[in-house]
């Protein structure tokens, strides 16, 4: 892993995200999209039914995040990953639509991690856990969709240098693989 | 507020308490568990930051420390997953509750502490996921003890560590062999889904459920602490080293320490079963504690 910090901006672009490799440190800068399961699946049923999608998935990064409300005066509560595989399911049909990135923790099904070399995306992991640090990145938030969700709602985040790490890129490499192998002990 | 009672012709001592005070206390508790990281897990970072070999792991520990810094300053929750709140009762059987019952005075108390604690409600129905919007109800384990205390933890567990939870019925046969390797395979399965590095609480005996509850049990003991009993603290030793070894590292990225603990408990079980049940608990290890 090397000591370099990526800096990227959303949308992303096939150039892009073939630029990042599993292990790089990555700092984004920009907007990102909120979305968890019942979000999820109701963007794969607009799709189902041909409708448009409540934001532009061309590019898109999207963060599995349900953050915790807001205390007054503050622009987002705590706002961690949240466990990505159950996102699985819908992951790769959002990619078909252009989806390029998607921020969470936790390893991610086969079939995903081949969609990502077959699509050109990228799956980054934050800090689980390190909520109230990673809310200081968050500069904007704004709900798009689905308000009746709560804290599952879609949200549009303006972030600043939020640090990640890319768990799998396009080569189908896995950094959670590649980590565990140099540190374990037979 | 002690008074006499009459028990079939006899009086004994009861120790009364309001069930407002308990709805105060825990709307207390669940604010103080969610922002205030307890002193132990700090030390465990401390620990875990000096023994990390892997430049990115030491890196996650110290974003820990100011995290959980943050946290405690600002009192906003040191993870934006707040929990189910599982709380646990100690209730002195002298203890009489006034003004209404235990239950409603605890889901009260939780209503209240997750609203003004600005605290995320993620309790839902499981097929329409429609949420209950105010956390409750909470999962009340009570147990009646002698005296006249009463004593009330709360332990706010995230879904992310908990789905990681398995409750087995290993063959006797298998012995402390099979339990040692379930629990680590459960471990490397789980990978970095409950956000390493965890305390790993686990229960061999009793029943599924009676497993199931003291498996998070063991959780609440402090990090550090030893085990009370030799043989399963020589087994705790065991399983830590071996999860470590596995090199999946904080946040599974790779590295030294994957967990910071392992906490067992043991009960008698039926001569023809061996239950297990491992509760894996996040970093985000919460919990706080009050006693009337
Ligand atoms: S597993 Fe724990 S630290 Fe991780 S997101 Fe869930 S509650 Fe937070």
């Amino acid at each position: 892993m090397s000591d370099e910090i990526k800096k990227i901006t959303p949308p992303l672009t096939d150039e892009m995200v073939e630029g990042l490799n599993a292990g790089d440190q990555v700092s984004i800068t920009g907007t990102v999209y909120t979305a968890r399961d019942s979000a999820h699946k109701r963007l794969i049923a607009l799709l189902d039914e041909g409708k448009e999608l409540p934001f532009d998935m061309n590019g898109a990064v999207i963060y599995y995040v349900g953050p915790s409300p807001a205390k007054p005066g503050q622009i987002v509560g705590s706002a961690g990953p949240t466990t990505s595989y159950r996102m699985d399911a819908y992951s790769e049909r959002l990619m078909e639509v252009g989806m390029k990135g998607m921020i969470g923790k936790g390893a991610r099904a086969g079939h995903v991690v081949d969609a990502m070399v077959k699509h050109k995306a990228v799956y980054f992991a934050a800090i689980g856990g390190a909520a109230a640090l990673i809310a200081r990145s968050i500069k904007k938030v704004e709900i798009v969709a689905y308000e009746d969700l709560g804290p599952e709602a879609v949200r549009r985040m303006e972030v600043e240098d939020f640090r990640v790490v890319v768990i799998n890129d396009t080569k189908g490499l896995d950094l959670y693989k590649m980590g565990q192998e140099k540190y374990q002990i037979a | 507020m002690a008074r006499l009672a009459l028990f079939f012709g006899e009086f004994m001592a009861v120790r009364e308490i309001k069930a407002s005070d308990i709805t105060d206390t825990v709307r207390m508790l669940c604010i103080e568990a969610n922002t205030d990281l307890g002193d132990d897990v700090i030390q465990a970072f401390e620990k875990g930051l000096k023994q990390e070999e892997s430049p990115t792991g030491k890196a996650i520990f110290t974003a820990l420390l100011e995290n959980a810094k943050i946290a405690r300053d600002e009192k906003v929750p040191m993870c934006q997953d707040t929990g189910f709140a599982v709380v646990f009762v100690e209730m002195g059987q002298e203890v009489v509750i006034s003004g209404g019952s235990m239950d409603d005075a605890i889901n009260e108390g939780v209503r209240h502490g997750y609203k003004e604690g600005f605290l995320r409600k993620s309790i839902c129905d499981p097929f329409t996921r429609k949420n209950t919007k105010d956390n409750t109800p909470a999962v009340i384990i009570t147990d009646i003890v002698e005296g006249d205390k009463f004593k009330i933890t709360i332990a706010p567990k995230g879904g992310g560590s908990e789905n990681m939870s398995r409750v087995t019925m290993l063959t006797p046969s298998g012995g402390k062999e099979a339990v040692v390797d379930f629990i680590v395979q459960r471990r490397q399965e789980a990978g970095s889904n409950p956000c390493p590095p965890v305390i790993v609480g686990a229960c061999i005996g009793g029943t599924p459920e009676k497993a199931a509850i003291l498996a998070k049990k063991a959780l609440l003991r402090k990090i550090g602490e030893p085990n009370p009993d030799p043989e399963l603290a020589g087994m705790e030793k065991e399983l830590l080293l071996k999860i470590n070894n596995l090199g999946m590292g904080p946040q599974g990225l790779g590295g030294r320490v994957f967990a910071m603990a392992v906490h067992l408990i043991k009960h008698p079980c039926h001569i023809a079963s061996l239950p297990l049940a491992v509760n894996i608990c996040c970093h985000a290890s919460r919990h706080k504690e009050g006693e009337f």
